[in-house]
C-alpha cells in the first residue's frame, strides 16, 4: 500500500514541478531579459517585475507544492525511488508541457536530450 | 548564446547541486523532521550547513530565471543536468566510493543529453512560435542570434 501512496506522490510531484516550471518560464519570458533589464533599470527593476508578473506567483506556489508532496512522498517510499523517478519523470513531462502551452519548438534534438537525460537519471538510481 | 549566458547555466548547474548537497548534510544533524513538529523546520535554518545551503539555492534560483528569461524550458532543463554526473564524480574522487556499471551509463547517457541539447538553438523565435504546430520534428540547426 505504502508504494501506492510513494507512486501517487511521484505523479503529484511531476505535475507540479512542470506546472511550475513551465509558469516561471512564461512569466520570465513576459519579463524579458533579465540581464539587459538589470544593465538599463538596475536590479530592483528585474526583482519588482517579476513579482509583479501574476503567474510567477503562481509558479512558485506550484514549486512548493512540488516541494512538500517530495516530503511526503519521502515518508512513505524511499530516497532512491521518489527522488530520481519524479525527477526522470519531471523531464519527459516538461518537455510535453513546453511544447504544448509554451509553443517551444521540440524537435528531433530536444527530444533526444529529454529521454536521454531521463534515462540516464534513472539509471544513476540503481 | 554568449559567454556570459554559459556562465549563467554553470551557475545553475553548481549552485543546485552544492546548494542540495548542503542541505543535505544539515539535515542529517538535524534527524527526522516529523509532520507533527513542523516547528523543527523553522530550527533548522539556525543549523550552518542548512543556512548556507538556503542562501546556495537562492542563487541557483536568481541564474534559473535569468535563463528562463533568454532561453527555452527545454534547452535550460537538460542544458543543466550535469549537476547528477558531478555528485557522482564527487562520490567518486572525494569520498572514494565504488560507481557500478549502470551508473556510468547513466553519467554517459546524461553527458550525451547535454551534448545533443546545448549543440541547438536555445530559443525558439516569435515566428517559429507561430509555426512550432505544423514542423514539430525538425531538427534546428541555425542558432536564434542572441
Amino acid at each position: 500500500m505504502n508504494e501506492l501512496y510513494a507512486w501517487a506522490a511521484i505523479g503529484v510531484i511531476t505535475l507540479a514541478s512542470t506546472t511550475g516550471d513551465v509558469l516561471l518560464s512564461y512569466s520570465m519570458k513576459q519579463v524579458g531579459d533579465v540581464g539587459e533589464l538589470w544593465r538599463q533599470r538596475g536590479a530592483l527593476a528585474v526583482v519588482g517585475r517579476a513579482l509583479t508578473t501574476p503567474t510567477f506567483a503562481l509558479g512558485l506556489i506550484a514549486m512548493g507544492v512540488a516541494f512538500y508532496s517530495l516530503l511526503f512522498g519521502l515518508s512513505w517510499g524511499n530516497l532512491s525511488l521518489v527522488v530520481p523517478a519524479a525527477a526522470s519523470l519531471t523531464f519527459v513531462a516538461n518537455a510535453l508541457a513546453a511544447r504544448v502551452f509554451l509553443h517551444e519548438r521540440v524537435g528531433h534534438r530536444r527530444w533526444m536530450a529529454a529521454l536521454l537525460v531521463a534515462a540516464g537519471v534513472a539509471l544513476m538510481a540503481i | 548564446m554568449t559567454f556570459r549566458k554559459y556562465l549563467v547555466l554553470a551557475g545553475i548547474t553548481l549552485f543546485g547541486t552544492a546548494g542540495d548537497s548542503l542541505l543535505a548534510r544539515g539535515m542529517k544533524d538535524l534527524g527526522n523532521v516529523s509532520l507533527h513538529r513542523l516547528s523543527g523546520l523553522l530550527l533548522a535554518i539556525a543549523n550552518p550547513w542548512v543556512a548556507s545551503g538556503i542562501l546556495l539555492l537562492l542563487g541557483f534560483f536568481s541564474c534559473y530565471m535569468s535563463a528562463l528569461s533568454w532561453a527555452d524550458l527545454t534547452y535550460v532543463l537538460p542544458a543543466t543536468s550535469l549537476g547528477y554526473v558531478l555528485v557522482a564524480f564527487i562520490a567518486r574522487f572525494s569520498f572514494h566510493e565504488v560507481i557500478s556499471p549502470t551508473r556510468w551509463l547513466g553519467i554517459a547517457l546524461i553527458a550525451a543529453g547535454v551534448g545533443f541539447v546545448t549543440a541547438g538553438p536555445s530559443l525558439t523565435s516569435a515566428r517559429q512560435r507561430g509555426t512550432s504546430r505544423e514542423i514539430v520534428g525538425e531538427a534546428v540547426s541555425h542558432e536564434a542570434k542572441s
